[in-house]
């Protein structure tokens, strides 16, 4: 499988030979440890400096009537903000770091994902993991620091009859704890099924005969690609908000 | 025999897209419908909109893991 991914002669391929996680230096066999430098890396890497330079070096000259890059910076930050003050609350601002943090964060690694032959590190759930559960974690922590016992409050619904309460506090414990593992899979599946597809048409333009249909799908669902990498970042986002609101108000 | 039947069980699997398609589609059309009778009202739910597709969504996306781990993991 690894050995098809090189060479980009129009051979062969296999849809999901674009997640194979490789080594930048040496063979694409080389066994990977914790500190191998592999085209994930680089790509993490590289978001990374999108966001510096996008955020930092844009906005260094604090220019009061804002130029091309200033205005993208400030209207990603109004809109976070926003996203935080409308979803979270006033309290939730205190936050709004970190959220800004994980939001552009997804965001440049989903479009950098999208760059031809790039790698997408957001497709692989050991990247969103890490993100999803550190929220889990954060907003968990939070929520007993903040609330003390009471914030088990969360799990017993007092506007519903007492007969039902602890049926419906079975559910909402599984609920809860069921929120980091779909708070990751989304993102990753989401990018990992769309890049997949992606190659599957690209596949189909090998025969010459359904080729034109076929470029045309690729450009379609590129497009649609686009969307679904600025709406699932977004998504991530917006639901960090919600967790984080339950943890600061758990009463329902 | 066994690596044929996962086949048949990624496929099988498969079907969950398709729940997911109807339950999004479901919160999509719904909201659009709300939307045209009170416009004015509508900017302001968005994000309900997108979590409820987000939430429906994700169930879709456990049978797409489903599928992936019959594939490649089993």
């Amino acid at each position: 499988m690894a050995d098809d991914a090189k060479g980009g002669g129009g051979l062969e391929f296999h849809p999901m030979d674009q997640f194979i996680v490789k080594p930048l230096f040496g063979d694409v066999g080389d066994p990977v440890h914790w500190y191998t430098i592999t085209n994930a890396t680089l790509w993490l890497a590289l978001a990374v400096l999108a966001i510096i330079g996008l955020m930092v070096l844009t906005t260094s000259k604090r220019a009061v009537v804002p130029g091309r890059g200033q205005s993208i910076a400030e209207l990603m930050y109004g809109f976070v903000y926003k996203m935080v003050e409308d979803v979270t609350g006033k309290d939730g601002i205190k936050y709004f770091p970190y959220i800004m943090t994980l939001f552009m964060f997804i965001l440049c690694a989903n479009f950098l994902g999208l760059i031809p032959m790039s790698f997408t590190t957001t497709s692989h759930i050991a990247v969103t993991a890490i993100l999803g559960f550190g929220v889990f974690f954060a907003v968990t922590i939070l929520g007993f620091v903040k609330n003390g016992a009471s914030f088990l409050g969360l799990f017993w619904v007092s506007s519903a009859p007492l007969p039902l309460r602890p049926v419906l506090a079975i559910i909402e414990i599984i609920s809860y704890f069921v929120r980091p593992v779909s708070h990751s899979i989304r993102l990753a599946g989401n990018m990992m099924a769309g890049h997949a597809v992606l190659k599957v048409f690209a596949g189909f333009a090998q025969v010459a005969a359904i080729a034109p249909v076929a470029i045309i799908g690729v450009m379609a669902i590129y497009g649609l690609e686009v969307l679904v990498s600025a709406i699932q970042a977004y998504v991530f986002t917006i639901l960090t908000c919600v967790y984080l609101k339950d943890a600061l108000h758990p009463h329902h | 025999m066994e690596g044929e039947l996962a086949h048949i069980g990624a496929g099988l699997a498969a079907i969950g897209s398709g729940a997911a398609a109807i339950g999004v589609g479901h919160v999509a059309g719904n909201f659009l419908a709300g939307a045209l009778r009170n416009p004015s009202a509508a900017a302001g739910q968005t994000a309900t909109l997108f979590i409820g597709i987000a939430f429906a969504e994700a169930l879709g996306i456990f049978s797409f893991l489903v599928a992936l781990l019959l594939m490649f993991a089993v």
